[in-house]
C-alpha cells in the first residue's frame, strides 16, 4: 500500500441556482489573458444539453479517456504510445476552435464615439483573434442557458443513451439541471498519458494536476486525451492550459476561487487518502457500472490507526491526517454516499464528486396517490421526480440507477426528517431506518447540507511549502512566478526568441473621449 | 578568380561553422533562459481544413528528405561502396528525394497557403512563422530543381564532391571543403547556401520543435506523479 492525500471537491448540484459567479470569478483571476479567452476552467453548463465543447461527452466521436482492451489491459483511447505520436503532426481527435467558440468581444468605443445619428449607437461584435468583424454569433459559452437552443439539438447529449427521450422534448415533461464542470484533477487522468513530453504530472502531496510550462511543446494530445474536455490550448503562447486548482491557495490553506466565492455554498474541499498501488487496477475494472463502487475501494479511512500508521510511514503530515478525518469530501462521497463521481466510465478515476439534483414530483396533482418507498411512508418513490433517475445515473454512475436513487432518498430522508423535527416536533427516526441513515449522519447532513458552514464546507490543510525551502531567509526577495528567465516576466522588451513580444494585441482599438 | 574564391570559401568554408555555432549557442540558450518559449506552435485549433493531409504530407516528406541528406552526405564514399556504386547511389537520391520532395512540396503549399489566406491563422501568426515557411518553400524547390540539374551528369560525380564537402566539414576542414564546392553547379551552391542559413535562424523560430521529438514517451510510464 502507497498513501497519497489528495484535495477533492464535491458539488452538491441540488443546491446550484447556475449564477456562473464560480465561472466568472475564475475566468477573472487565471484565463482574462490573450489567447484564453475562450477557455472555461470553470464553466457551467445546463443539462441536458451539448455543453461545452460541443457534445464533449461523445467519446465515440472526441475518443477522450481510457479503454480496456481484450487483454485487461487500459489505453488511452486516442491510442497507445505508437498512434499517439504517429497522430502528432496533425491531432485527428481535436476540436477546432468552433467547438469552443469564436471568441469575441463588442466594439464599445463606438457608443462613446458614434456621432449623432437617427437611430441609437449600437456595440457590434468583433472576434479578437483576427479582430473583425462578426456579423453573427454562432455559438458562445453557455449558449444553452436554461434550455436554450431547440431541443432536437439538445437532445444530442450523450447522457439520453439508452432512454426514450422524446417525451421530454414536451413542455410538460421537460426537466433541467446545472453543472458547473472544473478539471477533475483524477487519480488516474488520460492527459497525463497521452502528454508526449511528460509536461503533464500530478502532484503527491495534493492530487492537483498540473502543466509544465516550460516543458509543453503544444503536441496538443492532451485535448484530446481529456474526456472532459478540460484542457485548452492557449493560441498565443502555443501551450496547453487548465485548471490549477488555485493551487497557490490552496497550499495556503484557502480554498478555490470558484468554491470561495460561491454564492450557494455548494462547494465542499477536502482531503481524501487513497491507497495510489491500486489506481491501475480499480482503473481496469471489467464492468462500467462497477467503477464508482470500485473507487470507492481506493479512499481510505482517515480514522483507521492502521490507515494513520501507514499514512505517517509514506510521508503524510500529521495536519493533513486531521484534515482527513475531518474532511466534508470524505463525509459526502464515502461516509453518506451522497456524491457520485462524473462519468466514471471514463476510467480516470476523477476526483471532482457530485451530489445529484432532487428535482419537483412529476405527478404532484394526484399526490394523495404517489407511491412512496419505506415503512415511513414519506419519502416519495424517486422515479416519480421530474429528471429522470437514468439520465442521472448516465451522469454519474455510468448507468447504474442504484447509486443515484440512494442518494437522492437519502436527501429526501434527511428533509422529512428535520422537518418532522421542526414542524410537527417529532422524531421522525423510521425514515431514516428506510434509507440506512442514522440520526447523528442526518443530523450533520442537516448541518453540512443546509447550513454549510465554511469551515464545514473548506478542510484544506495548509501546503507546508516552507519544509521546500531549506533556508527560507535565502528566498527574501525572491522572483514570485516567472516564465524561468531570470526574474524576467517573460515581457521584457527585448526578446530575440520570441520574435512577437508578449504583448497584448490590441484587436479592438480604443478611444479616449473627452 | 582570387575573389571569387575568397566568397567561395567564406559561404562554404566559414558561414557553415557560423551558422552551426549560431545553431547550437542560440538554441542552448534558449532552451536554458526561454522554456516558455519552446514549442511546436501549432495552429490546428483555429483552422482544421485540409489540415491534417497538408501537416501529414509536409512533415512526412520533410523527415524523409533530411534523413535521405543526412545518410547521403555523411556517409563515406569507402563505406557505401560496399553496397551500392556512385551512380546508382545518386539514382536512388534524385528517385526517393523526388518522390519525398513533390509529398513535401505539396503539403509545403498548401500550408502556406492557409497561413496567408485564413483569415484566423494569419492574424495570429507571427513574421517568423511566414518567413519560415517561405524560407523552406525556396529551399525545396532549390533542392527539386537540383534533381533536373543532375541528369546531365548520373555518375555520381557532384553527388560526390558534395559529400566530400559535407564530411569536411563536420571533420573541421573548412578549406577542403570550399575546394570541393567550387566546381558543383550554381543551383547546388544556392542549395547549400540556403540550407546553412535555415541552420542560423533556426534557434530563433518554430524550428526548434525538431528537436523536442518525444522519443521518452516510448519509455516512460503512462502516470507522472511529482514529489515535491
Amino acid at each position: 500500500m502507497k498513501i497519497r492525500s489528495q484535495i477533492g471537491m464535491v458539488l452538491n448540484l441540488d443546491k446550484c441556482i447556475g449564477c456562473h459567479t464560480c465561472s466568472i470569478t475564475c475566468k477573472n483571476v487565471w484565463t482574462s489573458r490573450e489567447g484564453v479567452e475562450y477557455a472555461w476552467f470553470n464553466n457551467v453548463e445546463t443539462k441536458p444539453g451539448i455543453g461545452y465543447p460541443k457534445n464533449w461527452e461523445d467519446q465515440d466521436k472526441w475518443n477522450g479517456g481510457w479503454v480496456r482492451k481484450s487483454d485487461g489491459n487500459i489505453e488511452p483511447k486516442i491510442g497507445g504510445k505508437y498512434r499517439v505520436l504517429a497522430n502528432i503532426f496533425a491531432n485527428p481527435d481535436m476540436p477546432e476552435i468552433d467547438d469552443y467558440y469564436e471568441p469575441f468581444d463588442f466594439d464599445y468605443q463606438h457608443l462613446h464615439t458614434s456621432p449623432e445619428v437617427k437611430h441609437q449607437p449600437t456595440a457590434r461584435p468583433r472576434s479578437v483573434i483576427t479582430g473583425k468583424r462578426m456579423e453573427k454569433i454562432e455559438w458562445g459559452p453557455n449558449w444553452e442557458e436554461i434550455l436554450g437552443t431547440e431541443f432536437e439539438k439538445r437532445s444530442k447529449d450523450k447522457n439520453f443513451d439508452n432512454m426514450q427521450k422524446q417525451m421530454y422534448g414536451e413542455f410538460e415533461n421537460t426537466f433541467m439541471m446545472y453543472l458547473p464542470r472544473l478539471c477533475e484533477h483524477c487519480l488516474n487522468p488520460t492527459c497525463v498519458a497521452s502528454c508526449p513530453s511528460g509536461a503533464i504530472y500530478k502532484r503527491e502531496e495534493d492530487g492537483i494536476v498540473l502543466i509544465d510550462q516550460e516543458k509543453c511543446r503544444g503536441w496538443r494530445m492532451c485535448i484530446s486525451g481529456c474526456p472532459y474536455k478540460k484542457i485548452y490550448y492557449n493560441w498565443k503562447s502555443g501551450k496547453s492550459e487548465k485548471c490549477i486548482f488555485c493551487y497557490p491557495r490552496i497550499e495556503a490553506g484557502q480554498p478555490t476561487v470558484c468554491s470561495e466565492t460561491c454564492v450557494g455554498r455548494i462547494r465542499y474541499l477536502g482531503v481524501i487518502l487513497y491507497d495510489a498501488d491500486r489506481i491501475k487496477e480499480v482503473a481496469s475494472t471489467p464492468s462500467e457500472t462497477d467503477l464508482y463502487e470500485k473507487q470507492l475501494e481506493v479512499f481510505l479511512d482517515p480514522n483507521d490507526p492502521a490507515i494513520i500508521a501507514q499514512a505517517r510511514k509514506d510521508g503524510i503530515a500529521d495536519s493533513v491526517i486531521e484534515a482527513a478525518q475531518k474532511s466534508p469530501v470524505y463525509k459526502l462521497a464515502i461516509d453518506w454516499k451522497l456524491a457520485l463521481p462524473l462519468h466514471p466510465e471514463y476510467r480516470t478515476l476523477p476526483m471532482v464528486w457530485y451530489v445529484p439534483s432532487l428535482s419537483p414530483i412529476q405527478s404532484a396533482v394526484d399526490s394523495n396517490n404517489l407511491a412512496t418507498i419505506g415503512k415511513a411512508g414519506v419519502i416519495p418513490d424517486i422515479r416519480a421526480l421530474r429528471i429522470p433517475l437514468k439520465y442521472l445515473a448516465n451522469l454519474l454512475t455510468a448507468g447504474d440507477e442504484e447509486p443515484v436513487a440512494r442518494a437522492l432518498e437519502r436527501l429526501l430522508a434527511m428533509r422529512a426528517y428535520k422537518r418532522a423535527e421542526h414542524v410537527e416536533g417529532v422524531e421522525d427516526l423510521q425514515v431514516l431506518e428506510d434509507v440506512g441513515l442514522t440520526k447523528l449522519q442526518a443530523d450533520e447532513m442537516y448541518r453540512y447540507l443546509a447550513i454549510a458552514n465554511y469551515e464545514d464546507r473548506f478542510v484544506i490543510p495548509s501546503g507546508h511549502r516552507e519544509m521546500n525551502v531549506p533556508e527560507a531567509y535565502a528566498e527574501k526577495s525572491g522572483c514570485g512566478f516567472t516564465f524561468g528567465n531570470g526574474c524576467s516576466d517573460g515581457a521584457s522588451g527585448v526578446n530575440m526568441f520570441g520574435g512577437k513580444k508578449v504583448a497584448k494585441r490590441d484587436v479592438i482599438k480604443t478611444v479616449n473621449v473627452g | 578568380m582570387l575573389e571569387t574564391s575568397n566568397l567561395n570559401f567564406l559561404l562554404f568554408g566559414i558561414y557553415p561553422y557560423i551558422a552551426i555555432t549560431v545553431l547550437f549557442i542560440g538554441s542552448w540558450i534558449r532552451y536554458d533562459r526561454e522554456p516558455y518559449s519552446w514549442k511546436a506552435d501549432s495552429s490546428q485549433l483555429l483552422d482544421q481544413k485540409g489540415f491534417r493531409l497538408a501537416s501529414n504530407l509536409f512533415h512526412i516528406g520533410i523527415i524523409f528528405i533530411l534523413a535521405g541528406h543526412f545518410v547521403g552526405l555523411l556517409m563515406p564514399e569507402s563505406i557505401y561502396h560496399h553496397f551500392i556504386s556512385s551512380a546508382d547511389k545518386q539514382l536512388l537520391a534524385m528517385v526517393s528525394g523526388g518522390f519525398f520532395g513533390v509529398l513535401c512540396l505539396i503539403g509545403l503549399v498548401m500550408l502556406l497557403n492557409r497561413r496567408l489566406n485564413n483569415p484566423r491563422v494569419r492574424a495570429v501568426s507571427k513574421s517568423s512563422d511566414i518567413f519560415v515557411l517561405v524560407l523552406l518553400l525556396v529551399q525545396l524547390i532549390l533542392g527539386l530543381l537540383t534533381i533536373f540539374a543532375s541528369m546531365d551528369h548520373l555518375d555520381g560525380s557532384v553527388m560526390i564532391l558534395l559529400g566530400i564537402w559535407a564530411q569536411s566539414i563536420v571533420t573541421l576542414q573548412g578549406v577542403q571543403a570550399a575546394e570541393a564546392m567550387v566546381t558543383v553547379g550554381l543551383i547546388y551552391k544556392l542549395h547549400v547556401f540556403v540550407g546553412l542559413t535555415m541552420l542560423l535562424v533556426f534557434p530563433f523560430t518554430r524550428l526548434v520543435h525538431v528537436i523536442s521529438v518525444p522519443v521518452k514517451y516510448f519509455v516512460r510510464n503512462y502516470q507522472i506523479v511529482r514529489q515535491r
